[in-house]
């Protein structure tokens, strides 16, 4: 019975914590639709803001949690709303999703670049050393007390202040209808302002009460978020009572698995995984929600022409056969990273662009393969194949219980499946033979067909060129197909898809598994190229940059799969070496990128393409620019200069050939054609001009002069 | 035995009662009008017919199957089409490709049909007069056309009983005269047809039953004549039509 007390009073102040944080995902959510994915971060940067004033200043400790709490922590979230969730009214809410993970992202980069993880920092819990003594052998710390006297206190005040005062009314008019209440004079956006610092704080207050306890560290204390998820799915992510409620199951079952769960290596990852667990349990149960109607957004993804495809997928190929000839052995593993994990990417195009749907959890799906490829393959493509199907099928498990609901409990429900697989299943002990990654890292034997085996990094980089290729013409198949107009449309409108007689939860799931199975291709694929792999290569935080930058390339282009590939394996690693000062900076830039982006939808890589346009139309100069980088391709393989001259040299005819063909196709003292509704405006009226405007108005019979129009005369 | 049977439905949300206790028939081969000023609870009820909302009390019957509880696409695949009054078209598809997505999809659960899907989709944009814009992307049309894309639409998976929410509206007067015609043509063909519509002139020409809801409530049923004749009515809604002229 003492012991069951013992670990009541800690699953108490667990859930106090959890109900804190929570109550503050659920207050921006209620009132700004953004569910804000790093609000753990936040909670996170509070928590080191602390350490800093509190540990390295040696500022007394409440003056120093009251500047985190009353301070600090409300400018940050004043901030938030203001530079980045303020431009985010009218997107979707896979944009919003974006671009909350991509804060998370900068953040924990900024944790990192700030306050380096080689330092060991602690921060000692409240009173250290004191506690209330019950019984003889029952006692509560009075950090634990202060804990649980905290939550109570926020949930006195946050009912107070929702239903008593004025703001909190205005705050839940928003809630109910933000126009209606718009047209009743209240300034929504002040409101939303409030609530962005309000929830910031209560994300600080949650991580000082947890920082001495889950340590100082920036993965660890952002990714508690997830737990607080499962707190706000009780309370279908608005409602606060049930979301107490649901801190309550989580906390208290927290604290009695670390009373009660037998020793045992199998079951150790149990606990940090128990509300996940809850979390996909309250998913099941989760009644359904109504169809989803037409949404506006500003995305734009049109089919790829058959030549554009070709054009595309005869680019890849040379570069990868470029990079394959080109770089030394070790370089060769590094750059072929950017085709194995572009496949990961690309995976990423039908589910996030074409079908809308989104997965947090696509390395995740890449590690499966390649664990599965490892214990099945010996070298087979049978083993290739049995990576992709166990994939696909597990995406299936992921997916079904929250096809159901709406998209963000999709995101939800795969993000927590990462954790599940970083925190438990990857590093499980062998059960009945099987293990994923048993002693730590796994050994793979390199791919073997028809008697010719990839044993080189060469070769291998030649594999991934050609399996990229490949993914890429049949994600241009995909989208050429009725299969994929399917997916648009269900994208577009649920109800009017159900309408017609399709079914919403089979179509989801279909592309789902062909998405995780892509990403099982990429991960064994990867696994090969490196021989041996960790579980570390496949973790949660790893996987969110890539999402970020498909999403930043455009999701419904092919294009962003070589994008992200690049972005992550190629460009930013190179940075440092243009300026060291760039390392520091270097993990917080997909963040950026993610959130610059999160404003342009339809993303970067169909600019990219755009302008090339000319030079594609363009067969005479197009031949020349080809010329050119083969000449200069050919004179490195003589080895008269190096890899850096090379691709500058390639760059540099790309570009003249560029400037050349815009150049050949408007010939300079051409009239340029100008819109009917900009004529007037783009340049003055000429009797000419107004012509062809009655022309197109079909308005002969009335013609005006041309000083009618410029006096503005009717 | 009507097509389409709608029985005693009731539906709320929170204290606002949308409907109460409606009942609606539809028979096959016949126009059914639903009128009624804004609000009234029409588009409530076709949502309840279709599955999208569902009623407190109360059922829907069609062909003899009680399809109350069933999901939306399962409804869909006993025969019921619908377009919606806030445009439901997928943009980034065009004409043929938002025709050509239903024609698949219910090509997937019916499989039985004559001719290929292509030849399917192009004897529908003949039909309903949108050959001109057969391969313009939807987001280019103008609202009157694009109501027509919709119904197109909801002909590609042969429906039994089709339910048009405002069609008419956005169109200019030959268009409405095109799509009345249009409308009788699929009655001809043997379609139950129930039409929300304010364009009264048009429910009183081609319709022969109407049904007037008045918050939430029905007002009355009859011929048009006799819809026209109700002073309930006439009080309720048609009498502002007398005013305006």
């Amino acid at each position: 019975m003492d012991k069951f007390m013992i670990f009541t009073f800690v699953g108490l102040s667990t859930s106090a914590i959890y109900a804190v944080i929570s109550s503050g995902l659920v207050l921006t959510y209620a009132t700004t639709g953004v569910f804000n994915v790093a609000h753990g971060a936040a909670g996170m940067l509070s928590a080191f803001a602390y350490w800093q004033l509190h540990v390295a200043w040696g500022i007394p400790t409440l003056p120093a949690a009251l500047l985190v709490l009353f301070v600090l922590a409300p400018l940050f979230g004043v901030l938030l709303e203001r530079v980045i969730m303020r431009g985010l009214a009218g997107t979707t809410e896979a944009t919003r999703l974006v671009v909350s993970i991509s804060l998370l992202v900068a953040m924990i980069g900024l944790a990192q670049a700030v306050w380096s993880p080689a330092v060991g920092r602690v921060v000692a819990p409240f009173f250290e050393g004191r506690q209330l003594t019950l019984t003889r052998d029952v006692s509560i710390t009075y950090h634990q007390l202060i804990t649980i006297a905290t939550a109570v206190v926020v949930a006195v005040c946050l009912k107070v202040f929702l239903t008593r005062t004025r703001t909190g009314v205005a705050m839940r008019a928003v809630v109910d209808d933000r126009p209606l209440t718009l047209l009743n004079g209240v300034r929504t956006d002040r409101v939303a302002q409030l609530s962005w610092a309000l929830s910031t704080s209560l994300a600080a207050l949650g991580g000082i009460l947890i920082v001495s306890s889950a340590g100082l560290n920036a993965a660890t204390l952002s990714l508690l978020i997830v737990n607080a998820y499962a707190a706000a799915a009780f309370g279908r992510l608005r409602s606060l009572p049930l979301t107490f409620v649901g801190a309550l199951v989580v906390g208290l079952g927290d604290g009695y698995l670390a009373g009660y769960l037998p020793q045992d290596q199998r079951l150790a990852g149990l606990r940090p995984a128990f509300p996940v667990l809850v979390l996909f349990a309250v998913l099941l149960v989760l009644p359904s929600r109504p169809l989803r109607t037409h949404v506006r957004s500003r995305e734009y993804f049109p089919a790829p022409s058959l030549r554009g495809a070709a054009t595309y997928c005869a680019v890849i190929a040379a570069f990868g056969v470029v990079l394959a000839t080109t770089l030394s052995g070790p370089d060769t593993i590094a750059y072929a990273k950017v085709f194995a994990v572009g496949i990961v990417a690309l995976s990423l195009v039908p589910l996030v662009g074409f079908a809308g749907q989104v997965s947090l959890c696509q390395l995740s799906f890449a590690g499966i393969g390649a664990a599965v490829a490892a214990h099945v393959s010996k070298g087979t493509l049978l083993g290739v194949v049995t990576s992709v199907v166990v994939a696909a099928l597990v995406g299936g498990l992921v997916a079904l219980p929250s096809l159901r609901l709406s998209g963000i409990y999709l995101a939800l429900a795969t993000l927590s499946f990462a954790v599940v697989l970083d925190r438990w299943l990857f590093n499980l002990p062998e059960i009945a033979g099987f293990a994923f990654f048993p002693s730590g890292s796994l050994d793979i034997q390199p791919l073997t067909v028809l008697g010719y085996t990839f044993d080189t990094p060469r070769r291998q980089m030649l594999l991934a060129v050609v399996a990229f290729t490949a993914m890429s013409a049949l994600v241009v198949a995909l989208r050429r197909s009725r299969y994929g107009r399917r997916l648009l449309a269900l994208r577009d409108s649920e109800a009017a898809c159900a309408t017609f007689g399709l079914n919403l939860v089979g179509a989801r799931l279909g592309v789902f598994m062909l998405s995780a199975g892509m990403a099982g291709l990429g991960g064994s694929l990867l696994a090969m190229q490196q021989s041996s792999i960790t579980a570390a290569d496949f973790q949660l935080l790893s996987g969110l940059p890539l999402f970020m930058l498909v999403v930043a390339g455009g999701a419904g282009f092919v294009s962003a799969g070589l994008f992200a590939g690049v972005g992550l394996y190629a460009a930013l690693p190179l940075l440092p070496s243009l300026w060291s000062g760039l390392t520091r900076v270097q993990p917080i830039l997909p963040g950026i990128v993610g959130i610059a982006l999160g404003r342009s939808p339809s993303g970067a890589a169909a600019d990219v393409s755009r302008s090339f346009t000319p030079l594609r139309e363009d067969a005479v100069v197009l031949s020349i620019t080809v010329a050119g980088c083969g000449a200069w391709y050919a004179v490195r393989l003589l080895d008269v200069f190096g890899n850096p001259t090379m691709w500058v040299g390639m760059v540099v005819t790309v570009l003249v050939g560029l400037g050349a063909a815009s150049r050949r196709r408007r010939p300079a003292g051409a009239a340029e054609v100008i819109a009917l509704e900009w004529q007037g405006v783009d340049e003055p009226w000429s009797a000419s001009r107004v012509a062809d405007l009655d022309r197109a108005l079909r308005l002969e019979q009335t013609r005006m002069s041309l000083s009618e129009v410029a006096h503005g005369a009717t | 035995m009507a097509r389409l049977d709608v029985a005693g439905v009731t539906v709320r949300f929170g204290g606002h009662t949308a409907l109460s206790k409606v009942s609606v028939t539809a028979e096959a081969g016949s126009l059914t009008a639903l009128i009624g000023p804004n609000g009234a609870g029409k588009t409530t009820l076709f949502n309840v017919i279709t599955g999208l909302q569902r009623p407190d009390s109360g059922r829907v019957v069609l062909d003899g199957h009680d399809i109350t509880r069933l999901s939306p696409h399962k409804r869909a695949r006993h025969g019921l089409a619908r377009t919606f009054q806030r445009l439901e078209l997928f943009t980034m598809l065009s004409v043929r490709e938002n025709i050509g997505v239903a024609a698949d999809v219910h090509r997937s659960w019916a499989p039985r049909q004559h001719g290929s899907l292509d030849e399917r989709v192009q004897r529908i944009i003949d039909l309903t007069g949108l050959g001109d814009v057969a391969d313009t992307r939807v987001t280019a049309l103008p609202t009157g056309q694009c109501r027509v894309v919709e119904l197109a639409r909801a002909l590609a998976c042969d429906p039994k009983v089709l339910l048009l929410d405002e069609p008419a509206s956005g169109q200019d007067e030959a268009e409405t005269e095109t799509f009345a015609s249009l409308l009788r043509r699929l009655a001809d063909d043997g379609v139950a047809v129930l039409l929300v519509e304010h364009d009264v002139q048009l429910v009183m020409e081609v319709c022969t039953t109407v049904h007037v809801l008045d918050f939430g409530a029905l007002l009355a049923v009859g011929t048009p004549a006799q819809v026209q004749a109700n002073p309930a009515v006439r009080a309720a809604y048609l009498g502002h039509l007398e005013e305006v002229g």
